[in-house]
């Protein structure tokens, strides 16, 4: 049988999963491997952290509930070394389990018992980086300036490390700056859910993105929300 | 506010039958004084009148020939003091009260007795009299006394008397007044005294109403009261006792249910994860064994269908399921729910746009999803999905054109793990689809109903409040 690779980049995706339960570990391994990703696996968050100080993958899929250092400090850790993406596997679909994940810095979250089609589409998705467009000069929002061709966004000439998700979720907003994009929307252009996405994805970037580009994330120009209908991005 | 009309009409009570016993006993009491003062003053008037009578009778009599003249008798009359006329035969002292002033009974009566007779009369409305009658006797030679044919009326005026009755009768009325606002006032302080404790008990007893088990009384004293507030205190003690323990027990079986479903989880994850695998190499395995595999598949996402589910209701169980409110164009979302499941082709719309409500579009799916599903699964074409605004919010209908629900099974739709038919065999479904639903349209402060249409086929209406637009 012939396993399609994914390949990111020109080559195949490393995927480090972090999870505690053997079994789940390991059947995550081979599913997602059957899937054509390459799959590390660490059976806690200092592992987890561990494996990242040898190697940089492509993904980390963190179950929340871990001994030790729990999921969202893991998350957390991940989080402040660089832009890596993160998908949260949630036993809990409490909606405090979901928003503290996403706080920490999940760019995704999915929730147990998970369908391996679900889950591969979600990876897929968080790893399709923002795809570079024809754009014959920088754009100019006062401070801040997206260069859509290098995918590189400065403020105040100081380059600002964004994670590709809130890349794109930026990218989406400044394509048309004044318009209001409402939160599916959003959804489905930047973590292509085609149905039924959870909102608080969209409002947790966002709040993500407002503390790398604003002066004041409490009071920001640029990503505006519009109460209601979603966000709209301002030149100022 | 039944318990404060209660509360007033037990102290009107209170004070009316005080007041009335206040009044029975003024009246009483002043009406006898009053009336025993009356008499003494009248009395010492006609005393005093009649003495002084018979005394210028007794006086003057003898100085009267027998039989008098005109003369004569006007002379006796002038000897006598006060408003005096007298009397004989067919003659009449010229001075004194007319003739016609004397009724005749009286007269008759003075005339055949031998007693000083007296009569009070009025003048007019504010001018009582005393009538003072008497015959004149006298002893005759052999010591017999005999009347001498002189009667004597006198007119005495009350007046003077009157008022000081009359000042008599306000005095007694004023103190009448005093003793009956005092009264009134001493049964509201007793009022107040009984209706306290009363008070207290029933707000009290409606606390215990509103679930606050631990309330109790302060007992004060030792009478019927103290012991009703006891009595109270005891039974709010067993009620918070059991109250709590049946908490504790109903908490306890839900955080049970929560704890397995959890505890499910972990291994389902891990099955859910590579059935898939099991599924693709069906075609390469002997029948039997794609068999198993197939069952095993399917049964394995039945029970994490399950599994979620009763997570889902272990939330709402502890409420602990939050709503994610935003505003969304129903008709769209109901739209991309049915296009999701690819039921397009199977259902009938009639959803106009532009009806925009606050949602939570995840719960919003989970509802119309199940309503459809359901329809789909136990109804019959063509299911019908229509959705139009209330005044108080937006309607969506799910209806299907099968038996409808029986009479017997309306009630217990929204049961969980209700199945209609005992022996009906396990359905798809994990038997708490429409439990899910109503709490999610409740969790919305909207509800969702079973009934059936009149021309058959069941029909289920969810109602949202906070219509936008």
């Amino acid at each position: 049988m012939v396993v399609q690779q994914t390949w990111i980049m020109g080559r195949v995706a490393i995927v480090l999963v972090v999870e505690d339960d053997r079994a789940v570990r390991e059947a995550l391994q081979l599913s997602l491997r059957r899937q054509g990703h390459d799959v590390h696996v660490a059976d806690s968050g200092e592992q987890g952290l561990a494996f990242l100080r040898e190697q940089r993958p492509d993904l980390v899929l963190v179950d929340l509930m871990l001994p030790g250092i729990d999921g969202f400090e893991t998350c957390r850790r991940i989080r402040a070394e660089g832009d890596l993406p993160i998908i949260v596997l949630t036993a809990r679909s409490d909606d405090f389990d979901v928003v503290a994940g996403l706080e920490a810095g999940a760019d995704d979250y999915v929730v147990k018992p998970v369908e391996p089609r679900v889950l591969d589409a979600r990876i897929r998705a968080v790893l399709r980086r923002a795809a570079s467009e024809q754009q014959t000069s920088d754009e100019h929002f006062g401070d801040l300036v997206v260069d859509r061709t290098a995918l590189v966004v400065t403020k105040s000439g100081e380059p600002v490390p964004l994670t590709p998700t809130e890349l794109k979720l930026l990218l989406e907003l400044t394509r048309t700056p004044g318009r209001v994009l409402s939160r599916q929307q959003l959804l489905s252009a930047v973590w292509e859910h085609d149905y039924l996405g959870d909102s608080r994805l969209v409002d947790a970037c966002v709040q993500r993105l407002r503390s790398k580009i604003e002066d004041d994330p409490a009071s920001p120009r640029h990503v505006r929300t519009v109460r209601g209908f979603g966000y709209r991005f301002d030149r100022v | 506010m039944a318990g404060r009309r209660w509360s007033v009409g037990l102290r009107l009570r209170l004070v009316a039958a005080f007041a009335v016993v206040a009044l029975g006993a003024v009246i009483a009491t002043t009406g006898a004084s009053y009336l025993s003062a009356r008499n003494t003053i009248l009395q010492g008037v006609q005393d005093r009148a009649m003495d002084t009578l018979r005394t210028q009778v007794s006086t003057f009599a003898a100085t009267v020939p027998l039989p008098p003249t005109q003369r004569d008798l006007d002379a006796f009359q002038r000897r006598l003091s006060g408003y005096v006329a007298v009397f004989y035969r067919d003659l009449r002292s010229t001075g004194g009260p007319p003739t016609e002033e004397l009724p005749a009974e009286f007269r008759a009566a003075v005339h055949d007795n031998d007693r000083v007779l007296f009569q009070r009369g009025l003048w007019s409305e504010t001018a009582p009299f005393l009538m003072v009658g008497m015959t004149v006797r006298t002893q005759n030679t052999v010591g017999a006394v005999e009347p001498t044919g002189l009667e004597i009326y006198a007119q005495i005026s009350l007046a003077s008397s009157q008022s000081d009755i009359s000042e008599l009768a306000a005095w007694a009325w004023v103190t009448g007044a005093i003793a009956l606002l005092v009264a009134v006032g001493i049964a509201l302080l007793a009022a107040r005294s009984v209706l306290r404790p009363v008070r207290e008990l029933n707000l009290a007893a409606r606390g215990l109403a509103d679930g606050q088990f631990d309330t109790r009384l302060r007992v004060r004293g030792g009478d019927e009261l103290a012991e009703l507030a006891h009595t109270f205190n005891t039974s709010a003690a067993t009620l918070q006792h059991n109250v709590g323990e049946l908490r504790r027990m109903e908490s306890d079986a839900r955080r049970f249910v929560a704890d397995v479903s959890h505890e499910l989880r972990t291994p389902l994850t891990a099955m859910t994860a590579v059935i898939e695998i099991l599924e693709q190499e069906t075609d390469h395995m002997p029948p039997d064994s794609a068999v198993a595999a197939r069952l095993v598949a399917g049964e394995t996402r039945k029970l994490s269908r399950l599994v979620q589910d009763l997570m889902e209701i272990s939330r709402f169980d502890a409420g602990r399921a939050g709503l994610e409110l935003d505003e969304w164009d129903v008709a769209t979302a109901v739209r991309d729910t049915i296009a999701a499941r690819g039921w397009q082709d199977s259902v009938s719309v009639e959803l106009p746009e532009g009806l925009v409500a606050r949602v939570d579009r995840r719960r919003l799916d989970i509802v119309v999803a199940n309503l459809v599903g359901n329809a789909l699964r136990h109804g019959a074409p063509p299911v019908l999905v229509r959705l139009w605004r209330e005044d108080d919010g937006v309607v969506i209908e799910v209806s299907d054109n099968g038996p409808g629900l029986p009479e017997s099974v309306l009630p217990h739709v929204f049961d969980r793990f209700y199945k209609a038919d005992s022996a009906r065999a396990r359905s798809e479904g994990s038997g708490l689809g429409l439990a899910i639903a109503r709490e999610n349209a409740r969790l919305h402060g909207g509800s969702l109903t079973a009934g059936n249409h009149p021309g058959g086929g069941a029909r289920f209406v969810l109602r949202l409040p906070e219509v936008l637009v």
